[in-house]
């Protein structure tokens, strides 16, 4: 009967008997509790209710990614700076702090949570705030998908921590390989957690690319033809068909596995006839795309600062764009390189080694087309810059560390060393992370009407990039030196100096990651003398600084009609003076409390499938279901905002007006061809 | 006012161009995944483990009886989308009427060869080769449910509705699913079924 109510879960799933666990939990409960009762005290949650978890505004939805993206951040740096502290301990006679089965957990929470729930919500939260703005579009194509997508990925999030403090985690690495995975040698529910968590938001992210692509497709602003589509966008633009075509394979393989695990089935066991090498190729056919999907965002970004911040159009757009889609596909023919010691053979490891040494090749383009954008420019050093110029140098040496990989031969000696670590850490944390920081600083006046502070965003950068230097650049020695990875201890007493170095870089990031939290704390206090009253702060050359900051919901009270790639800037150039164009009323999608409702209906059928509560799987899909079906039933999704209102809020937010000689105050965007 | 109505209507038929393009990149991504579990389904075709294959296990007749119904019911929801261009809605409930039943057919025999060769101790626990069928053939089966419950939430509609501009959108969608799943089936039906008995 218990077992029928409550599935597999019991108290004894909480780990009491570990302290780091339990201290956490305490801690960021009482955290968790102290926000509520803040929110409270202010009477806020009928606020954030209104405006924000039931918005279906593409900037709110955008804001909210971006804000779970940090949060699962702090979680995942923590995990990394708790196995650095491990590894630098754990030598010979020392056994370090953290038991074998929690470093386990710790090392998959890890990549886990920074490639789905750190790297993924960032960019889409950026892009859920550029590219429409971008475009000329008042919202993205399906406004509340996007905001259940959004949902979705909480929801995840939300069961991935979850398994902090009831049960565990899986131990099975962030890549979850059979047979490791299987429920033979896993029995707990730590790889369902991981299983689920991937899944379901993992449905949202798909819903995402589809949005996407037909966001950018249908709803540019008339005039906007393909190359004259600012090159961020085309970077998402790609980005989302990587998306579309990868994301279900991952669906697949994750069913495989959970079908194996929840039925009995035979795909990946060692016995029966499955084939557990099946799992690999298709994992890694998902998961090599996805190095791309979080990656090309942040080219994108950097495109957008190098351009902006060197008074200079882009260099080599048309190549910027070929290289983009060039990059795309071959990101779906060198997945084999993950496991080139499957032993496919000579001629299909040398087919593969030779595709991921191609894809140098257009990303190289990209490095030249950016530095020549720097070349003679009048550049300001802006914290942006300094991300960009940071991320070029660091990211052509991880480049070249791959090309290393790149070779069957030598991988077979590298293979799940250090040095692997070393090179994808130098690649992702460069080429995604320092991304995002740059286009977060880049973006943030846009969407809260205020910059960032400078002194701390370039303190930030230094600790980030010197921290990253000495926590990684050990890595590669350790590599040669025969370290392999997911070690808890080592007996090689030669390794531990270098794992401490690791160890000082990683306490240099965090204090990188400090002064971000100071700088927002401290921007949010001046915020009045880093106030962007024109709504274009840094001179930018593209629609989403034609806009007021922060934007009106409707972004655009008049469509631009668009005619140059760099069109902002081709405006400011041309001086024409606004026409005085009569505002119309504008439709506007309705919020829906679908969107959280379907989030945490999500949650309880993923938690009801970790724990084997069926009844409560089966009431959750089916509300799920019905709460579809009743979205299908409503017929006020769309609200008018009437044409005086439009007026009033153009004309509040655009002071001083533009133009004197026009009796109505006109929209600047309005301009005569 | 003129001018304000034709703006709006351009701005609903523009809705409903883009819902049926998000749905064709829907099925396109859907493909993919039938895609990873043909491929699945071709590395484990012949990991038996001692078990029974294809061709003693499959009932050809039985399963070109369950095409001809899936095959009908592309035809008969064709005809439901042209009573619906001509806006005749007894004419296209009758027709989806048609198609769900026939879909639920389809769906009933397919449970009923799943019970029968889990009865026989076939079940997808046997064997790689099995676990791959039951999931390739019962993924499709499982569309099939979705475009079910989804015909008869239009059945309602209709009635209650009429044929509104958005109830028409949601049938067009419908009927491109409904086809997308039969074009599956005949991949299923090709390399299951047919390559499986001459195996």
């Amino acid at each position: 009967m218990e077992e029928l109510i409550f599935g597999k879960l019991s108290f004894h799933d909480i780990p009491y008997d570990n302290p780091i666990i339990m201290a956490t939990l305490g801690g960021s409960s009482m955290l968790l509790l102290c926000i509520g009762i803040l929110i409270t005290y202010h009477g806020k949650w009928s606020y954030l209710w209104r405006e924000w978890f039931t918005s279906v505004d593409h900037k709110r939805v955008g804001v909210m990614y971006i804000v779970l993206a940090m949060v699962m951040l702090l979680r995942g740096f923590a995990d990394a700076l708790l196995m650095r502290t491990q590894q630098a301990l754990a030598e010979g006679g020392a056994q370090g702090y953290l038991p074998p089965d929690h470093y386990n957990q710790i090392f998959s929470a890890h990549g886990t949570i920074m490639i789905i729930f750190v790297a993924m919500p960032f960019f889409i939260g950026l892009m859920n705030i550029i590219v429409p703005l971008q475009i000329g579009a008042r919202d993205v194509a399906y406004p509340f998908l996007n905001s259940v997508s959004f949902w979705l990925t909480a929801s995840s999030g939300a069961l991935v921590m979850l398994s902090l403090g009831l049960g565990n985690f899986s131990h099975a690495g962030w890549s979850g390989y059979p047979p490791l995975s299987e429920k033979h040698y896993s029995p707990g529910p730590g790889v369902d957690y991981w299983i689920w968590g991937l899944q379901l938001g993992g449905v949202g992210t798909l819903m995402t690319g589809i949005n996407f692509f037909v966001t950018i497709l249908r709803l540019r602003a008339p005039g906007m033809t393909m190359m004259k589509l600012p090159i961020f966008s085309w970077a998402i633009l790609v980005t989302n068909v990587l998306i579309m075509l990868s994301f279900p394979v991952l669906t697949v393989t994750l069913a495989l596995l959970a079908m194996d695990r929840y039925l009995g089935m035979h795909f990946f066991t060692n016995h029966m006839g499955g084939n557990l090498m099946m799992f690999t190729n298709l994992f890694w056919i998902w998961g090599h795309p996805e190095v791309y999907i979080v990656i090309l965002p942040a080219f994108g970004m950097f495109s957008e600062i190098s351009a902006t911040f060197s008074r200079k159009p882009l260099f080599g757009y048309t190549s910027m764009v070929y290289a983009s889609v060039a990059i795309s596909t071959l990101s779906f023919v060198v997945w084999l390189h993950h496991f080139f010691t499957m032993g496919a053979g000579a001629n299909v490891n040398a087919f593969f080694g030779i595709a991921t040494m191609v894809i140098a090749v257009p990303t190289g383009v990209k490095v030249f087309n950016w530095l020549f954008t720097f070349y003679r420019g009048r550049i300001e050093f802006t914290t942006p810059v300094l991300w960009t110029l940071g991320f070029i140098i660091t990211f052509c040496i991880g480049g070249m560390t791959g090309v290393l990989l790149s070779v069957p031969a030598a991988d077979f000696q590298l293979h799940n060393s250090e040095f692997l670590i070393a090179h994808f850490h130098n690649m992702l944390i460069p080429g995604a992370m320092f991304g995002y920081f740059a286009g977060y600083t880049y973006w943030f006046p846009k969407v809260f009407g205020f910059k960032l502070n400078e002194k701390w965003g370039r303190l930030a950068f230094w600790l980030w990039i010197v921290g990253f230097y000495l926590a990684f650049m050990p890595l590669y020695a350790l590599g040669f030196m025969g370290m392999s990875r997911r070690l808890v201890h080592y007996d090689n007493t030669h390794w531990q100096p270098y794992l401490v170095i690791a160890l000082a870089g990683t306490i240099l990031i965090m204090g990188g990651i400090v002064c971000q939290i100071v700088q927002l704390a401290v921007s949010m206090r001046h915020r009045d003398a880093l106030r962007d009253t024109t709504g274009d702060p840094w001179d930018g050359r593209t629609l989403e600084w034609s806009v007021p900051s922060p934007p009106p919901a409707y972004n655009f009270a008049h469509i631009p009609q668009v005619t140059h790639r760099d069109e902002f800037t081709a405006l400011k150039k041309s001086g024409r003076v606004a026409a005085v164009l009569p505002y119309l009323p504008i439709h506007m999608p309705c919020n829906s409390i679908l969107g959280p409702i379907i989030g945490g209906l999500t949650f309880t059928l993923g938690f009801a499938l970790v724990w084997y509560i069926w009844w409560l799987a089966t009431v959750s899909l089916v509300a799920i279901i019905g709460a579809v079906i009743a979205r299908s039933w409503n017929q006020h999704t769309e609200y008018e905002i009437p044409a005086l209102e439009v007026a009033a809020m153009e004309r509040a937010l655009r002071h001083p007006p533009v133009t004197s000689a026009a009796t109505a105050p006109p929209s600047p965007l309005a301009f005569e061809h | 006012m003129s001018a304000t109505t034709s703006l709006t209507h351009t701005a609903e038929a523009d809705a409903v161009s883009r819902a049926s393009f998000g749905f064709w990149l829907y099925l396109m991504t859907d493909c993919v995944l039938f895609a990873a579990l043909f491929a699945t389904y071709a590395v484990l075709h012949q990991n038996y483990a001692g078990g029974p294959n294809g061709k003693a296990l499959f009932d050809l007749p039985y399963v070109f009886a369950e095409t001809v119904l899936l095959l009908l019911s592309s035809t008969t929801i064709g005809l439901a989308m042209i009573a619906l261009q001509r806006q005749v809605a007894t004419r296209l409930v009758q027709w989806l009427l048609v198609t769900a039943l026939l879909g639920c057919g389809f769906i009933g025999m397919e449970l009923h060869e799943f019970a029968h060769l889990v009865a026989e101790g076939h079940g997808p626990q046997r064997s790689g080769f099995l676990s791959a069928f039951f999931t390739l053939v019962g993924t499709h089966g499982l569309h099939v449910t979705v475009g079910l419950i989804w015909m008869i939430n239009m059945l309602v509609q209709v009635r209650l509705r009429g044929i509104s501009l958005p109830v028409q959108s949601r049938l067009i969608r419908l009927s491109l699913f409904w086809h997308f799943l039969d074009l599956i089936w005949i991949g299923v039906f090709t390399v299951v079924y047919l390559m499986g008995v001459s195996a």
